[in-house]
């Protein structure tokens, strides 16, 4: 082996490591004293699941939701994603920032948005009730399948829309003119030569909205009642309500093992379709509207995601100023008062910096675990045990996304108790639980860009005399880098709205903004209520401004591309 | 902006993120492991000059909502000479999980916020050391549930239905007076409640009608709350914020909350009230009490100090803090209770009783039946 082979090798391990570590560690152990609590092994918990039709109808309803919700948010954002990669206009920076900031808004805030705008007293019912001439609500959503697919697209869009965009901005649109010039019709060329090219981008955005969906606790919880439940509702009631483990763990163990079946079966497909491409700078493939056709388009598809995405966050900031009937700055003044001289007072500036802190630190962690993961999956190995491999290790990468955040929360606890891993109390430990969801959206955003490098590319680089690191330098990071920064915004993202295991662990001191607002929704009294919305409007600006900063970021030629 | 202002303006703010960060960090990490470092990121600590580097730390557990004066902890802090290290760990479910499984190696030297309907969990993990704390005397005795003090009753606050004021005095209907009112057919679609799968209040309100109608009646009484169109949500957030009346866009008038609620309403007024905007049917049976509890971790190195902290949380002091901060009624008999309290909460007389060791060995059971029931 070279020295170049066996740097290559440790760095490759490293995201390994980290899942051994973060992961399986803690979800072996809390699996271990789950079915064997007293030593010896106890599987009467995992016969009593199969056998009860009700668990059954909830993996069943899990698994049916989730792919509804999918194919609805990428039916949805493909329009979105098409205009975004394909043309240039006034704003779009703009906007697409704001269309992920769903994707941080803690699901009690979103609910309550969503009933301001379509609840039986919303501002759509009201419309309708005085067209229509009716006195009762029109439509009523509220605890329906409907208003849960209807949040998952709301949270899930932005993933589709980045991922999928960044993607097809480089995808030079030559193939698809040749192929019109060749006589083939407007719907042949988008059936035949776009959508097959932009398969790998639309699987990878698909694979983690159906993970997320497939794991959704808030969504379910608060819009859609207490008579819908997934597998993570259950998990959460039979842990917190009824202690009761077994049982618990063995509906853990059937999400991981959907999750890694899905995963394996994904990676076959994948393999099959992914091929290499021809990739343009954005400069060569995005133009400005310039047909009646083209700004229509454009057009239709702003105003979607302004209803769509902005209107409920608007009905927030608006009512962060209106709450109590008058105009006023009382809820953003008061965030700065400790009136009761409470310990657990957070200054709106502290609970800032702390958000932002846990973020950027996750942010490098899941771009640094992410990059070195993707550069391992896109390796191409000509040897039948290398390509095992891969189609091994892909999967197991995915899985901290598609495993339950109550269950490795409590891993965390059993696990992580021992020096030198003794971070129980830790506050390194909430980066590391963001990052265990963050860098999969790495590696997905990133894999198919750098599977789609032309090999030759990098052999003209080598056969031009660069070192392997100046090819990754030169060569790969700039056509990647967009995908890049795409994961970079998701991994600052998910770790701002704190997602999954981080509200089950032991947090210190360190108040987030998420937590901040939780803390003032747990109280009654309007003053509390207003100061929620005042701190998610402020997560929203600092998201927003976050986002911008890392999508205006250029360095080493990253997103110029 | 020119590009090149916002390429500025990224670095700018991607510095001042990463500054952040590692100024947390190495600020933070400290804070944990009890290190002589003077920090200035949180002011509370700032606030204590006087407290000796090498001063030894005791590590509070509490669920979320765990809330006291700074003044009143800095207090304890410099009288005992030792630093206390908060850990709010999730929901009370979900704090005291998390204590049952790091038993062989505790997380903390107190846990509190067990409340009576985890009681019997808690006790039966065998994760607290009995103490009989010389403040007990001072304690409501109908609120010491375990005998050998290995739980210890800092604070109570009774689950009862909250009703919107204004709504029926527009409506010119009476508020409801008992659990009763709810399904009779003036009341039709009014009253919204918590799922008692998913949340505290929720579980506090089925047990109310538990104890209240009995085991073999009130199954019937959900029956008719059913078919009396009752709303069911998952949470007391979701109830509160999201249907009831007085507080929402959503149009249930009648909602279960607490009785302290009323109180804090005015409290946390946008504009100063006269008069609460929400009042609490506190009728004989038709409250449930919770009550919380402090207790000693098994395994502390700290027994003598964790034993300082658990007199002083029954003191009169820290008891006189509690319901501005936890908007729940102190324990301790001597405690003088604030004007917004006095004014407008009011106490059941007779909440509905049902024992912990029951709860603890029908909670799985009564719940199932509940959901059969009312979600079908």
């Amino acid at each position: 082996m070279t020295r170049h082979q066996l740097i290559v090798g440790a760095l490759y391990a490293v995201p390994l490591i980290f899942l051994a570590l973060f992961f399986f560690y803690p979800l072996l152990a809390i699996l271990i004293i789950s079915f064997a609590p007293e030593g010896v092994p106890d599987l009467r918990a995992l016969y009593k699941l199969v056998s009860s039709g009700y668990y059954l109808r909830t993996l069943g309803f899990t698994v049916w939701q989730a792919a509804l919700s999918t194919l609805l948010t990428v039916v949805l954002a493909l329009p979105g994603a098409y205009i975004f990669a394909r043309y240039r206009f006034r704003g779009k920076w703009l906007l697409q920032a704001l269309t992920t900031i769903p994707f941080v808004l803690p699901t009690v805030v979103v609910a309550n948005a969503f009933t301001a705008l379509l609840g039986p007293q919303g501002r759509l019912n009201l419309i309708l009730m005085a067209l229509l001439g009716r006195s009762e609500p029109v439509i009523d959503l509220q605890h329906t399948i409907w208003i849960i697919l209807a949040a998952h697209v709301f949270y899930n869009y932005a993933v589709v829309l980045r991922i999928v965009s960044s993607f097809w901005s480089n995808l030079s649109p030559r193939v698809e003119e040749a192929a019109r010039m060749l006589g083939a019709r407007p719907l042949a060329v988008w059936w035949h030569v776009t959508l097959p090219l932009l398969m790998p981008a639309l699987a990878a955005s698909g694979l983690l909205v159906f993970i997320f969906c497939f794991t959704s606790f808030g969504v379910i919880l608060i819009l859609g009642g207490p008579r819908f439940a997934t597998l993570e509702v259950e998990i959460y009631r039979q842990t917190v309500n009824y202690f009761n483990l077994p049982v618990a763990a063995a509906l853990s163990l059937i999400q991981i093992v959907f999750t890694f079946g899905l995963m394996w079966l994904y990676t076959q497909l994948q393999r099959r379709s992914s091929v290499p491409l021809e990739m343009r700078a954005v400069a060569q493939t995005q133009r400005r509207p310039a047909s009646w056709r083209a700004r229509i388009l454009v057009g239709v598809n702003v105003l979607a995601m302004i209803t769509g995405l902005l209107l409920p966050l608007l009905a927030l900031v608006e009512r962060s100023f209106t709450l109590g009937g008058n105009l006023t700055l009382r809820y953003y003044a008061e965030l700065f008062v400790n009136r009761r001289d409470s310990l657990l007072y957070v200054p709106p500036i502290q609970a800032v910096l702390n958000s932002l802190s846990f973020a950027v630190v996750t942010m490098f962690l899941a771009l640094t675990l992410g990059t070195l993961g993707a550069a391992m999956l896109a390796r191409t190995t000509r040897s039948k045990s290398g390509q095992k491999l891969q189609s091994l290790l892909d999967p197991l990468l995915m899985l901290p996304l598609g495993t339950s955040a109550v269950t490795l929360g409590f891993g965390f606890i059993v696990a992580l108790d021992k020096p030198p891993l003794n971070l129980r109390a830790s506050p390194l430990l909430m980066p590391l639980a963001h990052t265990l969801v963050a860098f999969p959206f790495v590696v997905r955003s990133l894999l198919p860009a750098l599977r789609g490098i032309k090999p030759s590319l990098r052999e003209a680089a080598i056969v031009l005399g660069a070192t392997p690191w100046r090819v990754w330098r030169e060569v790969v990071l700039p056509i990647t880098g967009r995908a890049l920064l795409v994961g970079a915004v998701f991994a600052f993202t998910i770790s701002m709205g704190e997602f999954g295991a981080t509200a089950l662990i032991a947090r210190p001191q360190l108040p987030t903004l998420p937590v901040a607002i939780f803390r003032f929704l747990g109280q009654p009294g309007l003053l509390n209520y207003g100061q929620a919305l005042a701190m998610s409007t402020l997560l929203m600006l600092v998201c927003t401004v976050g986002m911008l900063a890392i999508e205006r970021f250029r360095v080493g030629g990253v997103g110029e591309f | 902006m020119k590009k090149r202002t916002w390429f500025h303006m990224g670095i700018l703010i991607v510095t001042i993120g990463l500054t952040a960060a590692f100024a947390a960090i190495s600020t933070l990490t400290p804070a944990v492991a009890s290190s002589p470092l003077p920090q200035t990121a949180t002011p509370e600590q700032t606030a204590t000059p006087e407290l000796p580097p090498d001063a030894p730390t005791l590590t509070l557990m509490s669920h979320d909502s765990f809330n006291i004066s700074e003044a009143v902890l800095r207090e304890f802090e410099l009288a005992n000479q030792v630093r206390v290290q908060l850990l709010p760990s999730g929901d009370a479910g979900t704090a005291l999980n998390q204590a049952i499984l790091s038993k062989n190696n505790p997380l903390a030297d107190v846990f509190f916020g067990v409340d009576n309907t985890f009681l019997s969990r808690a006790l039966r993990a065998d994760i607290f050391e009995p103490y009989d704390s010389p403040v007990l005397a001072e304690i409501r005795d109908e609120l010491k549930l375990d005998v050998q003090n290995r739980l210890l009753p800092v604070d109570y606050g009774d689950v009862c239905l909250n009703y919107d004021k204004e709504w029926f005095a527009k409506k010119g209907i009476a508020p409801p007076r008992n659990l009763e009112s709810l399904i009779e057919p003036t009341y039709k679609g009014l009253t919204v409640v918590e799922n008692p799968a998913t949340s505290s209040p929720g579980l506090a309100f089925l047990l109310t009608t538990i104890g209240h109608f009995g085991e073999d009646k009130y199954l019937d009484y959900w029956r008719a709350l059913r078919d009396n169109d009752v709303l069911v949500v998952d949470g007391w957030e979701e109830a509160y914020w999201g249907q009831f009346s007085a507080a929402s866009d959503g149009n249930r008038p009648i909602v279960v909350s607490y009785a302290s609620s009323p109180p804090a309403e005015v409290y946390f007024a946008e504009q100063p009230l006269e008069e609460a905007p929400t009042a609490a049917v506190t009728a004989d049976g038709s409250c449930f009490r919770q009550v919380e509890f402090v207790g000693i971790l098994k395994g502390t190195a700290h027994r003598a100090l964790a034993e300082k902290l658990v007199d002083y949380m029954l003191s009169r002091r820290f008891q006189e803090d509690i319901p501005l901060n936890m908007f729940m009624f102190p324990a301790n008999v001597n405690a003088i209770l604030p004007e917004v309290f006095v004014k407008f909460a009011q106490i059941p007389e007779q909440p509905a009783v049902v024992s912990p060791e029951a709860i603890e060995a029908n909670r799985e059971r009564w719940i199932e039946e509940w959901m059969e029931v009312v979600l079908r």
